[in-house]
Order: structure tokens, then C-alpha cells, then sequence
């Protein structure tokens, strides 16, 4: 086992801890046999009164400490815990893992096995489908994004038809099995930016989304935004699936006010969505997928970021 | 003739008075805890946050409510079962006010977010350098007093604080090895421990079942046997079940921290030996249990007009009732539906509140007339309401919390038909709601009967005079 960096440590621990639990046998049967002598008191006087019966050990209570010492000694003989010897039933914690996985795959694995046959859009329309989603969804997302999955600062919104790395099928699921990360770097590609074109580019890109703001500054915000801003979000501030987020739609991840925006440009921001592929397997993440993908904001094709969610796409659970 | 050598009673004093105080501020501390977890928004500012009032919480009733108790009465066992003054007076008073000003600095860096991150242990490096010499110093007096004792044979009561004394040294230096950020300076420090992983983990519950074992068993059972056979006026009950249940106590408990650690990422073997340590560590701990109530045993008359008594047997009741439910919780199959759960949180309250706090309390009432000139404390009655009080106290807390324990193990592991959780855990944190409400109406109760107690403590010093008892002479010399 690899607890012990050479089989001399598994030896000192066997001998040890068999000697310490014996011993503790060994001294109380010498103990039992001293001489007692019952309702007599041991002729030593403390402070006066104090005094002590020289009783014998109750008997009851004798055997419950021999009883605890024997079952343990069975049990170290059945479990791992002298060392590296694994003990007669050779259970481990981590066997005994692996064997309740086994089980469970074995008899829930086909339940979620005939989702995994379907496509997405089709699981996203089945009732039984979503409520076992949902079950899911609290379970593993709703920590970050919400039992109703309506996100909160820095963590997206899912309901809503404005995605991060797409809507589709396949975008989601890649979301969700593989994680995301996402790095916006302090001040953009234009690293000596000062505090005043800050400023600027902040009343700019409210001004984007139609929020109130000075249009001296906007004005000289949006020169600076052209080179320090526009290599990710584009010249239009309309960003791009997968790599930065669109400005104009009045969609915040952090919020929108100017002291956020400009905490957001001054610092930059840095995120993770975790990976949940391999935690999950295939198919919790495909009923997962459904799940998201039917709360409302689900894109159809790949090529139609960011438009109204489309009719024909079943939408069950929107608000 | 030179006058009588009295014993030293002064710093005996100080630590009693300051029981009953830190035992206020420390529970009320937790009563301000319960209720923010009924009513989070009481949460309203950083350094009254749950996240920082909970350590201060924990160190103020163990070190400052429960350690003061402890030095109030080792300082008075040890001399008067020794039939000599304290070694070292002066050294004496210094662990008063050293004591006090740690738990001055407590109060203080706690809540302003210095911490070392060590469960019961947070307070950070200048702080645990204070600790140390304190403690040094604590263990000079004690052992200094027994060294200049007058009998020969020295009484149980002192092997236990004793025991206490060297062990809760060893821990505190180990758990504490940790290497200060000195840039960060003294007055805002900083520490990272010298362990990591699960060595680090290892270490933390090896003291943290050890700051359980030796500090809130041996040393309050070192209290047990001084103050309950003199409050009950007989002989302990047997003198070789205190040798046996001694030595197998303080050896027993050294093996059984892991058991903090069931189904993580500690080795198997490591986790089977604290199982079965805890285990034999019932036998023992009952010994001290048995040795407390048989006692009695003669005198069982005295309990129906005596709520001192009342408050030590009920202590050794509870003592009983909660080391028989720590090796049951100790078994990994039952540790699987309770760790994590309140039902630990109940299961520490049910040894806090009931031993380590009502033997605490019996022995301050047997104290405080004595240490004043009094004969009993100014009010009686009021004892037997204090009783009462923080018994229907207790008994709220801990059943609330088995209740809401268990049901959270069960809501956590329960699964659907598809094999995915019912609950998600926020509903099982909705569902607990009624039982932290009930909570902190016992902690309430329980910090109700301390206001009790402090008002009987002031009427009975305004009554009465400090006083030293003369030292007195062995009762072989007769």
C-alpha cells in the first residue's frame, strides 16, 4: 500500500497498535486482581474529609472494557487498520466506493441510458426528461446559477436567449461536460490605459446598451474602445460567441453601473465553469443539456447567436 | 509564634469570579450565533459575522469560561489536598492576568479576522506564544505546589489536572508548529502551519479530540473528584477504579482523533484505529462516571434540598450520556448518517453544557461562600432556579439537535427512483429552521440561569469578606 514509504512503517504501526490495545487488557486484568477490600476506605485522609473506598472494580463494567477490547481486536482483524495488512474481508474505502457506483450504474444507468439515444430537442419536450433534470439542475448547478437558474453576479443567466458560448445542442453540452474559462484581461489590449479613458470607455459602453451617460466622455471613450477594446468585442461592441460577450444587448454578467464597468476594465475579470463530464458521464450531461437547453433560451442553429429565441424551438419552462 | 500560613486564595478568586463573567460573554456569544442562523440578516456587519463570532464563540466558553474554571479549582484542590500554599505566588498571578489578556486578544482579533484557520486553535502566532508561557508557568505552580506538599500519597483529583496540565502543553506546541509571515507584523499577523494535507488534518484532530479529551474531560474530572465527594460529604467510591480508568483514559484518548476523519482522504488503517480506540475509550470514560454517582451512593437523601449536588450529578449524568454517544457516533457505519450534520452539534453541547458546564458550575457555588466567608451562597433558591433553568435548557438544545441531525443525514442520503438526490441541500437547510429556533431557545434558558448565577455571586461577595483559610495539617499528623 502505498500509505507506507517502506513495509519497516507498516510493521511499527502493526506492533504498536496491537501492544496499546492488549496492553490495555493485560493492565486492567492486573489491575482487578489487586487486593481489595470492599467498603473500607484505602486510610489516606485529604483536607480533612477526603477519603477514598478501597471498592473493587464493578464487574459490568470490567467486562464492557474486556468486550470493547476483543471486538476490536476482531475487527482489525477483519478490516484494514494494522498497517498495510488489508484484513480478512479486504474492504477499502475506496472499493467500497467503486462497488456502490457499480450498483448504482447497474440499475439507474438505464433510465438515463434511453435519453442518451435521443436528440436534445426531443428529450428538452419530455416532461419526465425535465423533472429528472431538474433534479440534477438543483443538485450540481443551482449552487452558482440558481434553483431557477436565473444566475447572479458572475454567474450567467440561463434563462434568458444571451449566451456566453452558445445556445445550441452541442455548445451547451460542451459548457457543461468540458467547463468554460474566460479571462478579460486589465484594460483590454491597451495595457497603459489611465484612470480618465477608463472612464470614458465605461460611459461608452453603457451608452452601447442605451444607459445614461456622458456623451463628452462616450465620445472620447469610443476612440479608445476601438484599441483597446474592439480586438474581442468587435467595432460594433457586439462581441462574439465563445469569446466576448456582446455589450449592446442589456445583458450584465458583473452589472452595468459606471463604478462596475470601470472595476471591470481596471482589474479585468477571470471566470470558471467547472467540467462536469467526467464527474457526470455522458448521460446526466445529455439530460442536463435538455434541461438548459429547454429553460427558455435554447438556439436552434449555431449561426443565430444572440437573435429571439426561436418559435419552433420547444420552450416548456419559459416564464 | 509566627502567624498561621494561610492557603492562597486570592488568585483562586480572581479565576472564579472570572468563570461566571467569560461564561456570560461566551454563551451569549453563541445565543447571538443561534439566532443569526434562525435570522441571517442578523449577520449585519463583517466582525459580527457568523464566520468570525463562531471561533470567538467556541474559544470563550472552552479556554476563557472553561479554563478559568479550571484554574479556580486545580489552584484550590491542589492546595488543600496537598496541606501547602501555592508554589509561587507571584507566578501565580501572572497566569491570572496572562490568562485574562489572552482572552483579551481573543475577543479583539477574532472578530477582526485574524486566524489561523485551526478549529479551536485559531488564534494566531504572538497570541500562541502568550498561551505557551502562561501555560508554562501554570504547570510550575501546580507541580511546584505538589512537589512541596505535606502528605505523602497525592489525591486522584491531582492526577488528572495534572495530566491535563503536560498534555494540553504537548498539543497546543504540536498543533500550533507554524511559521509566522513576519512581513505581515506583529500586530496583524499572519501563520501558515508547518503541516499540510492530511497530515495537517491528521494533526488538527488528533488536538482537537485531545483539546475534547484532556482539557474538557480530565481536567473538569479532576474538578469531579474533589468537589463531588466533599459536596456529597463521602469517600469516593473506589480507589482502584480511579487508577484504572486514569491511565486507560489518558492513554486511550491520544489514539482516537481520526475518528474526526471518517470517509475522507485519511488512510483506511488510520481511520480503523480511531474507531476502535474510541471504542475502548467508553470503559474508561464510564469509569470516572461511576466513580462520581457511586459515590453518592449513602447520601442520596442529600440531592432533594442540595442543588449544588443536583447540578454534579446531573454534570456526571450528562458526562455518561454523551461518552456513550461519542464511541456510538465514532462507528463509521453511524458516523456515515452523522457526521456533518447538527447532531455533532448536539452531541458537543450535550458535553459542554451538560458536564463541562454544570460540574463547573456546582463547584463555583461550593467556591464562592468559602472563598468570601460565607457559609452557602446568598441565595439558595436561586441555585435550585439556575438548576432547572439550564436543565430544561440543555434539554431543548441537545433533542433539537439529534432531531435535526438525523433528519439531515437521512434528507442528504435520500435518492430518487433515478437514483438522484430528493433534496437539494438548501431544503434541508429550510427543514432545519424550526430546530435552530428551538436551539436557541434552550441556549437562552441556559444563558438565563448564568445571569442568575452572577447576580447570586455579587449579592454573596457584597455579603461577605475575601478570606484565606488557614493551612492545614495533615490528618496523619493528628
Amino acid at each position: 500500500m502505498s500509505d507506507f514509504v517502506s513495509g519497516f512503517w507498516s510493521i511499527y504501526v502493526t506492533g504498536i497498535s496491537l501492544v496499546s490495545i492488549v496492553g490495555c487488557g493485560v493492565f486492567l486484568w492486573m489491575q482487578s486482581t489487586a487486593k481489595q477490600a470492599e467498603g473500607q476506605t484505602t486510610g489516606h485522609v485529604w483536607d480533612e474529609t477526603l477519603e477514598e473506598f478501597n471498592n473493587p472494580l464493578p464487574n459490568w463494567w470490567r467486562w464492557l472494557f474486556y468486550m470493547t477490547i476483543a471486538f476490536s481486536l476482531f475487527y482489525l482483524a477483519m478490516y484494514p487498520g494494522l498497517g498495510s495488512f488489508a484484513g480478512q474481508y479486504k474492504w477499502s474505502s475506496a472499493g467500497e466506493y467503486e462497488s456502490e457506483m457499480k450498483k448504482a450504474d447497474a440499475q439507474y444507468g438505464p433510465i438515463f441510458q434511453k435519453f442518451l439515444q435521443q436528440d436534445v430537442r426531443t428529450v428538452a419536450a419530455n416532461a419526465e426528461a425535465r423533472e429528472m433534470g431538474q433534479r440534477l439542475f438543483v443538485t450540481y448547478c443551482a449552487q452558482c446559477h440558481g434553483a431557477d437558474a436565473n444566475g447572479q453576479k458572475g454567474f450567467p443567466n440561463l434563462t434568458d436567449n444571451d449566451w456566453l458560448f452558445g445556445g445550441t445542442p452541442e455548445q451547451i453540452k460542451e459548457s457543461i461536460a468540458k467547463g468554460r474559462d474566460a479571462m478579460m484581461p486589465a484594460k483590454g489590449v491597451k495595457p497603459d490605459m489611465d484612470a480618465e479613458q477608463i472612464k470614458d470607455v465605461a460611459n461608452y459602453v453603457r451608452s452601447l446598451s442605451g444607459l445614461a451617460a456622458d456623451s463628452i466622455r462616450a465620445q472620447r471613450g469610443k476612440e479608445v474602445f476601438g484599441t483597446a477594446c474592439a480586438a474581442c468585442h468587435g467595432p460594433d461592441g457586439k462581441g462574439a460567441i465563445g469569446l466576448a460577450p456582446n455589450l449592446t444587448d442589456k445583458v450584465w454578467l458583473y452589472g452595468s453601473s459606471e463604478a462596475t464597468i470601470t472595476e471591470t476594465i481596471t482589474k479585468g475579470r477571470a471566470n470558471h465553469m467547472p467540467a462536469f463530464g467526467e464527474f457526470l458521464g455522458e448521460a446526466k450531461v445529455h439530460l442536463l443539456t435538455a434541461y438548459v437547453y429547454g429553460l427558455g433560451g435554447g438556439v436552434a442553429e449555431p449561426s443565430a447567436p444572440s437573435v429571439a429565441a426561436p418559435a419552433d424551438v420547444a420552450a416548456p419552462n419559459a416564464q | 509564634m509566627q502567624p498561621q500560613a494561610t492557603y492562597n486564595y486570592k488568585v483562586v478568586r480572581q479565576f472564579a469570579v472570572m468563570t461566571v463573567i467569560w461564561g456570560i460573554v461566551g454563551m451569549l456569544v453563541g445565543v447571538i450565533i443561534a439566532a443569526q442562523l434562525v435570522w441571517p440578516e442578523l449577520n449585519v456587519v463583517e466582525y459580527l459575522s457568523y464566520g468570525r463570532l463562531r471561533p470567538l464563540h467556541t474559544n470563550a466558553v472552552i479556554f476563557a469560561f472553561g479554563g478559568c474554571a479550571l484554574f479556580a479549582t486545580s489552584y484550590y484542590c491542589v492546595q488543600r489536598t496537598s496541606h501547602a500554599t501555592l508554589f509561587a505566588p507571584g507566578l501565580a498571578a501572572f497566569t491570572f492576568w496572562g490568562w485574562q489578556l489572552i482572552i483579551v486578544l481573543a475577543a479583539l482579533s477574532l472578530p477582526l479576522g485574524f486566524t489561523s484557520g485551526k478549529e479551536y486553535a485559531e488564534l494566531e502566532w504572538p497570541i500562541d506564544i502568550l498561551i505557551t508561557v502562561v501555560w508554562v508557568s501554570y504547570a510550575i505552580v501546580f507541580f511546584g505546589t505538589i512537589v512541596k506538599r505535606t502528605v505523602s500519597h497525592i489525591y486522584v483529583a491531582n492526577w488528572f489536572f495534572g495530566g491535563m496540565i503536560l498534555t494540553i502543553a504537548l498539543l497546543h506546541l504540536v498543533n500550533s508548529a507554524e511559521i509566522p509571515v513576519l512581513a505581515a507584523g506583529i500586530l496583524t499577523p499572519k501563520s501558515y502551519s508547518v503541516y499540510a494535507g492530511v497530515q495537517d488534518a491528521m494533526v488538527q484532530w488528533w488536538y482537537g479530540h485531545n483539546a475534547v479529551g484532556f482539557f474538557l474531560t480530565a481536567g473538569f474530572l479532576g474538578m469531579m473528584y474533589y468537589f463531588v465527594p466533599m459536596q456529597a460529604g463521602r469517600p469516593v467510591y473506589s480507589y482502584r477504579l480511579s487508577v484504572v480508568h486514569f491511565w486507560a483514559l489518558i492513554f486511550t484518548y491520544m489514539w482516537a482523533g481520526p475518528h474526526h476523519l471518517h470517509y475522507t482522504a485519511l488512510p483506511d488503517w488510520t481511520q480503523s484505529l480511531g474507531m476502535v480506540f474510541s471504542l475502548i475509550l467508553l470503559a474508561p470514560s464510564w469509569g470516572g462516571m461511576i466513580n462520581g454517582i457511586m459515590t453518592m451512593s449513602g447520601a442520596w437523601h442529600k440531592l432533594r434540598d442540595d442543588p449544588i449536588l443536583k447540578f454534579m450529578i446531573t454534570s456526571l449524568s450528562f458526562y455518561g450520556m454523551s461518552t456513550f454517544e461519542g464511541p456510538m457516533m465514532s462507528i463509521k457505519t453511524v458516523n456515515a448518517l452523522s457526521h456533518y450534520t447538527d447532531w455533532t452539534v448536539g452531541h458537543v453541547h450535550a458535553g459542554a453544557l451538560g458536564w463541562v458546564a454544570m460540574i463547573s458550575i456546582g463547584s463555583i457555588y461550593y467556591l464562592l461562600p468559602r472563598l468570601f466567608g460565607k457559609v452557602q451562597m446568598h441565595s439558595v433558591k436561586a441555585i435550585e432556579v439556575h438548576f432547572w433553568i439550564s436543565t430544561i435548557g440543555i434539554v431543548l438544545y441537545i433533542a433539537s439537535m439529534w432531531i435535526a441531525g438525523v433528519m439531515q443525514g437521512l434528507m442528504w442520503r435520500a435518492v430518487n427512483l433515478d437514483g438522484t438526490l430528493t433534496y437539494s441541500f438548501v431544503e434541508s437547510v429550510k427543514a432545519t429552521y424550526p430546530f435552530w429556533t428551538i436551539r436557541l431557545l434552550g441556549g437562552v434558558l441556559f444563558l438565563s440561569g448564568m445571569f442568575i448565577m452572577a447576580w447570586n455571586m455579587l449579592k454573596t461577595i457584597a455579603g461577605g469578606q475575601a478570606v484565606n483559610a488557614p493551612v492545614l495539617q495533615p490528618a496523619a499528623a493528628h
